[in-house]
């Protein structure tokens, strides 16, 4: 039974989601947003449980004082003090008129957002720039044929997006200025080969849908 | 002189009354013919009302909405501001204002009409100076009034038959080569270079003695990408214990670890090794995208591992983990099926799966007959989006050649 009724509870979801795609008719036009209400639920459960495992693996790590323990000391206290300042932060707000919530502006957990938590994310995503340079200075290396051919378009298509692409090519008619050479890679050759992923992406999620909705891929379930 | 002067009074008073008497009878009581631009200046005419009015059921729908379309009043570009859209439930009910749309817009959707109940409509042509829409509404620029009209909810969506029809087809062909493939029959599948590459990335790592880390995506289990990435993390846990190399796996799902779990403790399980099993090896670090980034960076840097695997759904973190793994040495192999992100993978990782491959990595890995079954079938769905593209390009041009006013595109679209 242990593995029969994850089968028979994926069996009728996945039938349920197929059908609704095509019967507008109710009850089946509520179907998607009922499985995303029950899934919203069970992942907000389930929170707790990759919550208390980052503070175990980190606990234990600092208790056997293993390598690099000090990152884990910081976890945890990181999370315990944003925990307790939005705790207090709530039932401050409680008696506020009107009431606040703690990630209200203006609220030491809002100070701790703005102050911590933003500018961390943002520095991660900033270094994105750095690495797509270093990632475009591999890919842009004429090896062989092809990345010869994807430097020559990668060129044409940064050009054609600054003005400096059409003042280069000014000499020709509009309508064959490297603008239009860009936008021409970009709608055709470049449209097409991502319309070709894309329909092998729609047979992929079929495939992998119908092996898992008739029980044939069970590698997920516990005991195979 | 009385009639002198009676002929006088008479003179004086036809003077005096005659201008606003010409004045009146050169106002025309039609505002059709009146200048615009007059009666802007003058006094606000009301516009002349739309026409031919129709409220019909929105298809393939679950019903409570009603498409409504007139023509447009004859003074839509000089004298209509906004068409006012009333709406009544019949039995002498009061018509009320229920939405507008602007000038030149002839259509609007009354999408709160809820199922199998009968109302009746009319628009109203506004005009510059018309302050008391509700009076107006009784005017002259009001339409005829259409109905009683009802929504209904339909049992299938006739705008995707063209899907339900392919749907079929791929399904019947993958169930088909399924079978094919339990009678026992070899079945010919396409070398995928980075699937053919797993098993000497991991065993770089024995050789090295480092650990590998395996990255399923960003995402939740409801997405295709992690869920298809889970037979994979497995067939790489079975190797890896066979290999008695160590597997970490960085989550950031709960839901993700839990099942993630299961997966690496089978694969141990098939490999024989279940005691070298450890849960922790599958751990949760944060829910959020950078934060999930900055962490494997880190542990990447500080733990430099042979072989990263990364297997699912990648947003703009992935450049940021493939550059890092590449910095730190490690073989990488990456697999998605967002096309925004693959040009990174390719490009940082020493091999991709693209797209579909992710999808077919899992049969092909574990080489089980009815999966690579479903692989064949796939491709016959490839070739039939091949055949529909070619027939529908070539249906597509004979149709505007010849003006057959067949439509082959909308055929094929998808609603």
């Amino acid at each position: 039974m242990k593995r029969e009724i994850p089968l028979i509870i994926t069996f009728i979801a996945g039938t349920v989601f197929v059908v609704a795609y095509f019967v507008p008719h109710s009850p089946f036009n509520r179907a998607e947003s009922l499985f995303n209400d029950w899934f919203a639920i069970l992942a907000a459960f389930a929170i707790w449980l990759g919550a208390l495992n980052l503070l175990k693996i980190c606990a234990l790590k600092v208790s056997r004082r293993s390598k690099d323990w000090y990152l884990g000391f910081v976890i945890i206290v990181g999370f315990f003090v944003t925990v307790a300042v939005g705790a207090y932060d709530g039932v401050v707000g409680l008696s506020n008129v009107p009431a606040t919530a703690f990630r209200d502006p203006g609220t030491n957990f809002d100070w701790i957002y703005r102050n911590v938590y933003t500018p961390l994310s943002a520095t991660m995503f900033a270094m994105l720039a750095f690495f797509v340079a270093s990632a475009s200075y591999r890919a842009f290396r004429a090896r062989n044929f092809q990345a010869t051919l994807l430097l020559l378009a990668g060129f044409l298509v940064m050009l054609g997006r600054v003005p400096v692409g059409d003042l280069i090519t000014g000499f020709l008619p509009p309508a064959y200025q490297m603008s239009q050479w860009a936008t021409w890679i970009m709608d055709f050759p470049q449209t097409a080969g991502q319309r070709a992923i894309m329909i092998g992406i729609a047979l992929g999620i079929i495939s992998t849908s119908l092996r898992v909705i008739l029980g044939i891929e069970r590698s997920r379930l516990e005991g195979e | 002189m009385y009639p002198l002067r009676s002929a006088a009074l008479i003179v004086v008073l036809l003077v005096l009354t005659g201008l606003p008497l010409a004045a009146q009878s050169d106002i025309p009581i039609d505002s059709a013919v009146v200048d615009s631009a007059t009666v802007d200046s003058v006094a606000p005419f009301p516009p002349l009302p739309p026409t031919n009015l129709e409220a019909v059921d929105v298809a393939n729908d679950a019903g409570g909405a009603l498409s409504l379309s007139w023509t447009l009043s004859p003074d839509d570009a000089s004298l209509v501001t906004k068409y006012l859209i009333l709406r009544s439930s019949g039995d002498g009910a009061p018509f009320a204002i229920i939405g507008e749309t602007t000038q030149s817009q002839n259509n609007f959707t009354d999408n709160n009409a809820g199922e199998n109940k009968d109302f009746y409509y009319r628009v109203v042509a506004h005009g510059e100076g018309d302050v008391d829409t509700l009076k107006l509404t009784s005017q002259a620029n009001t339409s005829a009034v259409v109905g009683p009209t009802h929504s209904t909810a339909q049992w299938f969506h006739w705008g995707r038959l063209n899907v339900l029809i392919g749907l079929i087809a791929v399904c019947a062909a993958i169930l088909a080569y399924i079978n094919v493939a339990k009678s026992g029959k070899e079945l010919y599948i396409r070398k995928i270079a980075g699937i053919e590459a797993v098993e000497d990335a991991i065993g770089r790592a024995t050789e090295m003695g480092r650990k590998i880390f395996y990255i399923p995506g960003i995402m939740d289990m409801d997405d295709m990408q992690t869920i298809a990435s889970i037979p994979i993390l497995g067939r790489v846990a079975e190797i890896a214990a066979r290999n008695e190399t160590f597997l970490d796996v960085p989550v950031s799902r709960s839901l993700v670890m839990v099942t993630a779990r299961e997966a690496v403790r089978d694969g141990y399980a098939r490999a024989g090794r279940p005691d070298a099993f450890n849960e922790d090896q599958v751990h949760y670090l944060t829910d959020d995208q950078f934060g999930y980034a900055a962490a494997i960076d880190g542990m990447v840097v500080r733990e430099k591992p042979a072989t990263i695997f990364y297997m699912g759904a990648f947003f703009a973190e992935s450049l940021i983990l493939a550059e890092t793994g590449n910095a730190a040495g490690a073989i990488q192999i990456a697999g998605t099926a967002m096309p925004s992100q693959l040009p990174f993978f390719v490009t940082a990782c020493d091999y991709t799966l693209i797209g579909e491959e992710l999808f077919a990595a899992s049969a092909y890995l574990s080489r089980e007959p009815k999966l690579l079954g479903s692989l064949k079938g796939q491709d016959f769905g490839k070739g039939l989006a091949l055949l529909a593209i070619v027939l529908g390009i070539i249906l597509e041009l004979l149709d505007q050649a010849y003006d057959l006013g067949i439509g082959f595109l909308r055929i094929l679209s998808i609603e």
